[in-house]
């Protein structure tokens, strides 16, 4: 054991600190637990603020032209008498997709879990390099307070889309805005920046901090998915970092990459967002893929159904993630050849995909389930995925493309993944390993009733999103009624808004729940779940460097319902039973 | 050699009970930032030729505006500095952490990782004068990243021999050339001030030694990746 306990030189810092000071422990923290908590406070803030923008677009789109409640605080550019301002308008889908991609649901995924998982999965102390970890989560918190701080500069936030598209981003004198056009460039620089940091740690650690025994293979999906995704990072958000460098550059010291007049193309522009985008946005499902994954067998209490193929499928997604980004500028002139390559390559993403969700259907299949909160909102993600899942192949078909580009039913497709799939998967990863951060159960019952009412107003919402697309309503549209032929689905429009303001205020009842469980909730028992990952062998909340000891791994982390298990439905992994031996050390490297 | 004195070698970390990727972590680490700067560097170059050969009009032909004899030297100051980059690796490794030292019947003395790294240090350092020198003289004639500045001498030259410098494509010329090498620039900033934090840190102290010299080992990859950007930023930039 000596050589394992060498083999990592930065592992003997775990286990035995010396008493330190609150800003050391909580604030300026190397530990991973902390950093991953500081995520998830930092980013649920995020959430919220995106979430106020998602209401005020809603009642615009609902109620064009009509007060809006509680506008009176806003100040005269936004709002004149309670109506909102076009200009205020299109900085609030802007934002409102800044905010939710980037500070609130990437960080809540990758920030929060692979920070807090990983290690505590993998049996280690600490990450690869808990200095860099730290700053990560620092340069990601200075992102989001320049991107917040555009609402607070003279001209108001950045304007142009979420995706920025050129040359409206690029000139000021087409989009409006100054300063907050550039301040959202450098944001995303340093966000790019913090991403690159923490993911290549993770990668680090999980190449080379693994508990003895810990093989490829037994690694749990959720390390798996995470691993995959910062593999993601690393290589695509560097790529976004250089367009916005290059377009913060046409925005201050007057180059012209992003400006056809002097022979620059606006088309660069697309090509690099969609370049990094795509992968972007298996970014921000793989991780809840992942972690759906060990909470389905959890509350199937069976192994998960074709664990290899999970694999293997995880690793497709993040390769062909690569080799789509056209499928997003069908619309942008493209040669019809090439739109069909993307097309095809684009179509081949449905296997991977489909073997995931069919993977998951068995597992749960005749599985001895239980329903407790964080498997509802599991299921929740398998079936609110393949709705969106479906909808991506409608547009991934050129023909069918054309007439639905830019309208809602793309709406409706964005946020069938990224809220029906990425955020019900953190609304069962929160209260599943809250147990583990704070020590504490979330209320059962509470979570319950918020699963439900999440579930129902959410479909009310976005579902009804396909219909009016359909119906050829524009994405970012101000006023659908100055168009008659959009006029017949106000009424739509109006129900979607009104869904959208419960939908909104039956989030309170999560955050009241996470609140009121970090003083209220119930102690947790060490195993709450009665879940076999390594992290479950930990007091709750984990310690500080986690293990005393890293504990031995005799096998994967599935292995529910197993005959071998002597007394229980689950057979934790660090477990060693009478026929498992062991793990060897292997020889030093040839001549030493 | 026992199993217990090649555990404490840390540049070559035996094998735990499940095999990592057998390279410590700082190494590793190093590697896969790497993977995510070619990133970073290819989103700048990918766009530099799709921009230049997107174009209908020729570009600059090299040489006119660039002065190329004086990059050429700066691009030798920093091959010189990976030569001595691998120097002070191989002085550290083979247990040499001292300055100079005489050798026997012979005139040269021996250099050591003090003495390398400081020769690293200084090439490096100059590299980054030389940029900001060419920079300064290229924005003083007209050159400018967003073109040919109106009226300056190069903006003259451009009107009288409009293809041979590129007058209709000097405002993407300006783009793109100060916006790569500016940004290599900055790794070269970058790659200066970490060695010498190390050298004052690290070195100087003796804290190297040939069990243990992980910090010059990955400070050198980084240093030969900036070497190998700037090579490929020389050819397509300078030279075609």
């Amino acid at each position: 054991m000596t050589s394992v306990a060498h083999a990592r030189p930065q592992a003997h810092d775990g286990a035995h600190h010396a008493p330190m000071s609150f800003w050391q422990k909580y604030i300026f923290s190397t530990d991973h637990k902390i950093i991953g908590i500081q995520f998830l406070f930092v980013s649920l803030f995020f959430l919220l603020v995106g979430g106020l923008l998602a209401i005020q677009i809603r009642w615009q789109v609902g109620f064009p032209g009509t007060p809006m409640p509680l506008a009176g605080l806003l100040p005269e550019s936004m709002a004149v008498g309670g109506v909102i301002l076009p200009e205020y308008y299109i900085q609030l889908v802007t934002m409102h997709g800044t905010f939710m991609v980037f500070f609130a649901i990437m960080p809540l995924l990758v920030g929060v879990y692979a920070n807090f998982l990983i290690p505590l999965k993998l049996g280690t102390h600490d990450m690869a390099f808990p200095r860099i970890n730290m700053w990560s989560f620092w340069l990601a918190l200075l992102a989001g307070m320049i991107m917040l701080a555009g609402f607070f500069v003279p001209d108001g936030a950045a304007r142009a889309g979420w995706t920025m598209y050129a040359p409206l981003s690029a000139r000021p004198d087409l989009s409006g805005a100054t300063l907050a056009q550039q301040l959202w460039c450098v944001s995303i620089v340093v966000l790019g920046l913090s991403s690159v940091m923490g993911s290549l740690n993770y990668i680090t650690t999980v190449i080379n901090h693994r508990a003895p025994g810990m093989t490829w293979f037994r690694m749990p999906l959720s390390v798996w998915a995470l691993f995959i995704t910062a593999i993601l990072g690393v290589l695509a958000l560097p790529v976004l970092q250089g367009a916005a460098i290059m377009l913060l550059f046409d925005q201050t010291i007057g180059t012209h990459f992003f400006d056809p007049v002097a022979g620059g193309q606006a088309l660069l522009w697309q090509h690099l967002f969609w370049f990094f985008g795509h992968p972007e946005v298996y970014i921000l499902i793989l991780p809840a893929m992942g972690m759906v994954s060990d909470i389905v067998a959890n509350g199937s209490r069976k192994p998960i159904f074709g664990y290899h193929s999970m694999v293997f499928a995880i690793i497709g997604i993040a390769f062909l993630g690569w080799i789509v980004w056209g499928h997003h500028m069908f619309m942008s002139g493209m040669n019809p050849t090439l739109g069909s390559t993307f097309m095809v390559s684009t179509l081949l993403i449905a296997v991977p995909s489909a073997i995931k969700v069919f993977n998951w259907m068995g597992t749960m299949w005749r599985g001895n389930l239980r329903f407790h909160v964080p498997m509802l909102n599991a299921i929740g993600f398998v079936s609110m995925f393949t709705i969106g899942g479906l909808s991506g192949i409608f547009m991934a078909a050129t023909p069918v493309d054309i007439p639905i580009h830019d309208t809602y039913f793309i709406v409706a497709h964005i946020h069938y993944v990224l809220f029906g799939g990425s955020l019900f998967a953190l609304f069962a990863a929160i209260p599943y390993w809250y147990p583990k951060m704070f020590g504490r159960l979330m209320s059962e019952p509470l979570g319950k009733i918020h699963f439900w009412l999440t579930f129902i107003t959410y479909n009310l919402v976005f579902f009804p999103m396909h219909v009016i697309g359909m119906g050829g309503q524009m994405r970012r549209l101000y006023d659908p009624t100055i168009y008659d032929f959009l006029k017949p689905q106000q009424p739509l429009n109006e129900f979607i808004s009104i869904a959208a303001f419960a939908l909104f205020a039956v989030q309170f009842l999560f955050a009241f729940n996470f609140i009121w469980s970090l003083w209220k909730g119930k102690k947790a028992p060490q195993n709450p779940w009665e879940d076999n990952g390594l992290e479950w062998t930990l007091s709750n909340p984990a310690p500080h460097g986690n293990w005393e000891k890293v504990p031995n791994v005799y096998r994967g982390p599935y292995e529910f319902s197993s005959p071998e298990s002597p007394n229980s439905d689950f057979l934790p992994q660090h477990v060693k039973l009478p026929t498992d031996r062991d793990p060897v050390p292997a020889p030093p490297p040839a001549g030493h | 050699m026992t199993h217990a004195t090649a555990a404490a070698d840390l540049m070559r970390p035996p094998s735990p009970a499940e095999p990592g990727a057998g390279v410590y972590s700082n190494k590793l680490g190093m590697w896969v930032f790497l993977a995510s700067d070619v990133m970073f560097f290819t989103a700048l170059i990918g766009s530099y030729i799709i921009l230049r050969f997107g174009m209908s009009e020729a570009w600059a032909a090299p040489g006119a505006v660039l002065n190329v004899p004086l990059t050429g030297f700066n691009t030798f100051l920093l091959i010189c500095s990976s030569v001595s980059m691998v120097k002070a690796y191989a002085a550290i490794a083979d247990g040499k952490p001292y300055f100079l030292r005489p050798v026997a019947g012979k005139m040269l003395r021996d250099g050591g990782l003090k003495f390398w790294l400081l020769v690293t240090i200084l090439c490096g350092a100059a590299f980054v004068g030389v940029q900001v020198y060419e920079y300064i003289k290229l924005v003083e004639h007209g050159f400018t990243p967003a073109g040919y500045r109106e009226g300056s001498l190069i903006a003259e030259h451009a009107l009288a021999d409009p293809v041979r410098y590129g007058a209709a494509t000097g405002a993407m010329y300006g783009s793109t050339f100060f916006t790569m090498t500016g940004f290599h620039g900055f790794h070269v900033t970058c790659g200066v001030v970490a060695m010498t934090y190390l050298y004052f840190t690290k070195v100087l102290p003796e804290k190297y030694s040939p069990q243990d010299y992980r910090g010059i080992e990955t400070i050198g990859l980084y240093w030969h990746f900036v070497d190998l950007v700037w090579i490929i930023l020389f050819t397509i930039v300078y030279l075609i």
